[in-house]
């Protein structure tokens, strides 16, 4: 694979128009490898959620290109950047945003879904997915009946369920205590290592950025710093 | 994907069970309320049609005015007469019998009993021509029509009104200021399809009733059967000839007196109970309608409560199509299932209905058919606009909605 997974070049996101235009990007060049664990860091209005918007192909650039693995995002249509998400794609949201009064089983089957696999296919991917997310026998509680946590490890196998080549983790820990934080935290880790799934993650808190391998600080729409982390927390022992 | 988004329709729907119930409760009380219409009124149509069919196609009715049925014009024309019943036998070929039918509303009296019904005054020839049976007793005879003598043949009805368990034949009835002779009674036709009890009548002869009841030569009308090796249509335009010259119409006037035959009849009163059936079932398809209008509405507030839920579907690659075929599937699937109930509720109704009003009840494929189709596709019509809204929502905007 000679292509990035990810290669932004000199893309804007500007919002309105006229005077009352916001430019929430501006210009941003970033690459990042298959394999890779990123964190995207900077304070409010720097352009993160607009960034992980364009990353997860909800959002496409006003200007410069987005390529994933090659492929022009900008020149997509919504069905097909749907597509894209659906087979390229997983997303851990800071809400978690599971599917209220649905089993946890069915929240993780809900990507399959889509992909029209058989029952059967869904049920076992499903099952072990919540149990790669420790959460073996789980799967008939409705997210009203588990913690944040669990929650959080639902979504989490939810966004695995389809092996992503992107896992795109905005804010994954923001509704955590500092506990679930790290059992997340290291969940994430271990997919990244265990399974080679790329992971972009937005966060502000930086004990968290602090594991990732690389981490990217934005500023007023622009790429501030980018920082390889040769030490990365939760994989030195005795780091944390 | 059809299959997938019928489950996710079914689940959401088992989901809100009360709402889905509210929602679909126009439809269901549409389409009830449509087939309950149209098969009691097939089934009356159909009751009037068999009873009139039921006196025979070689039957003429001839009334003074120009219109049938309720509200008829008969102002102004006058009466019959006897002397027109002697005409038409005498001057019409091809006639078996010409029955003239006087009709007065009386209270009877007997066995310390009374009973309020309906006298006819005819001759001997109206038993056979209305197809009656006697279960006892005797019919009047000619000298007892001459005479004008107080004998009375009675319904079924009459007889268990008045007389109860006993025999009434030989029995007095009190009718007004004079008593008559129960001579004969009738066997019994049952209940009447229109709602009427075909039993409850007593029959004496015509003089009789003219004399002590009416007090005047007046016949009210007139039942002729024509012969079966004779033609209705000619038996028909000869009638009508020989009352126009009786009644002195001029060349250019029109009748003031009806000649049907049976099949006429039954056409006619059956048309009325047709518009009927029609108007009725128009306005249980404007209730159809309104039904669909709950479900476009509760469709729109369910978008909007699942907005989050769309955002989600869109963000693990759910495609537009797919959302938009996910809420109109919903919609369908609870327009139908009003559908369904209400195909239920109506065959329900409309038995319990057709025994009521005493007519027979016609399971009508069509109707059933037409309604569940109709009401699936108001599912179809109004819930595209919903459908379509939650499947263009922007993911981004739909995730961070509260």
């Amino acid at each position: 694979m000679s292509e990035p997974l990810i290669a932004l070049s000199g893309v804007t996101r500007t919002f309105g128009t006229g005077a009352a235009a916001f430019q929430a990007l501006r210009g941003v060049d970033l690459t990042i490898e298959e394999g890779e664990f990123v964190a995207i860091m900077g304070p409010s209005g720097s352009g993160k959620s607009s960034m992980m918007n364009i990353l997860g192909c909800l959002d496409t650039p006003s200007g410069g290109s987005y390529r994933f693995r090659g492929l022009r995002v900008e020149d997509l249509n919504r069905d097909q950047r749907a597509l894209l998400r659906r087979h390229a794609l997983g997303f851990v949201f800071q809400g978690f945003n599971l599917l209220a009064r649905t089993s946890a089983q069915e929240n993780v089957e809900l990507p399959l879904l889509y992909r029209g696999e058989t029952v059967e296919a869904r049920h076992d991917a499903a099952r072990a997915a919540l149990a790669a997310v420790g959460l073996e026998g789980w799967g008939h509680h409705s997210p009203a009946e588990l913690s944040g946590g669990q929650q959080q490890r639902v979504a989490i196998a939810r966004a695995l369920v389809t092996n992503p080549s992107l896992l795109l983790a905005d804010e994954p820990t923001g509704n955590l205590d500092t506990e679930r934080s790290r059992e997340i935290i290291d969940l994430l880790v271990a997919l990244n290592r265990d399974k080679g799934i790329t992971v972009v993650m937005v966060t502000h808190e930086s004990d968290m950025a602090a594991y990732a391998r690389r981490i990217v600080r934005l500023v007023d729409g622009k790429v501030e710093s980018d920082i390889r982390n040769a030490a990365p927390a939760g994989v030195v022992p005795g780091a944390h | 994907m059809i299959w997938n988004a019928l489950l996710l329709a079914l689940r959401e729907i088992r989901r809100n069970l009360m709402r889905s119930f509210l929602t679909i409760l126009g439809i269901v009380i549409g389409v009830s309320a449509v087939i309950t219409m149209v098969t009691l009124g097939n089934g009356a149509t159909r009751a009037v049609s068999d009873q009139i069919a039921s006196l025979g196609s070689n039957l003429l009715i001839i009334r003074p005015g120009q219109h049938l049925g309720p509200g008829r014009d008969s102002a102004g024309a006058a009466a019959f007469k006897v002397a027109d019943v002697e005409a038409l036998k005498t001057q019409v070929s091809g006639l078996a019998a010409v029955v003239p039918v006087t009709n007065k509303s009386v209270t009877l009296v007997a066995m310390a009993r009374n009973w309020s019904t309906g006298v006819t005054g005819t001759t001997s020839d109206w038993f056979a021509t209305g197809k009656w049976q006697i279960a006892s007793g005797r019919i009047f005879n000619e000298a007892e029509e001459r005479a004008g003598a107080a004998a009375c043949v009675i319904g079924e009805t009459i007889r268990r009104e008045l007389f109860g368990s006993q025999d009434p034949l030989g029995q007095q009835i009190r009718v007004k200021q004079f008593s008559c002779e129960v001579i004969g009674l009738l066997a019994s036709k049952g209940q009447s399809t229109m709602g009427n009890d075909q039993d409850d009548l007593l029959v004496m002869p015509l003089r009789t009733v003219q004399r002590r009841l009416t007090g005047s030569i007046d016949v009210a009308s007139l039942m002729i059967s024509v012969r079966d090796d004779a033609s209705m249509d000619i038996a028909k335009d000869q009638v009508s000839w020989l009352m126009r010259e009786r009644r002195h119409i001029g060349a250019g006037d029109n009748d003031d007196f009806s000649v049907m035959d049976t099949r006429q009849i039954a056409e006619t009163l059956s048309g009325t109970t047709k518009v009927m059936t029609g108007l009725l079932g128009a306005v249980a398809a404007v209730s159809l309608l309104v039904g669909g209008i709950g479900i476009m509405n509760i469709m729109l507030v369910s978008v909007t409560e699942r907005t989050r839920e769309i955002g989600i579907r869109l963000a693990i690659g759910a495609l537009e199509r797919e959302v938009l075929l996910q809420f109109l599937i919903e919609a369908v699937a609870l327009a139908s299932l009003g559908g369904i109930i209400g195909i239920l509720l109506a065959t329900l109704a409309s038995i319990g209905g057709a025994a009521l009003m005493h007519v027979p009840y016609l399971f009508n494929p069509a109707i059933n058919l037409l309604s569940f189709g109709f009401s699936a596709a108001i599912g179809v019509v109004f819930g595209y606009v919903p459908a379509r809204r939650a499947a263009r929502l922007d993911p981004i905007e739909a995730l961070r909605h509260a």
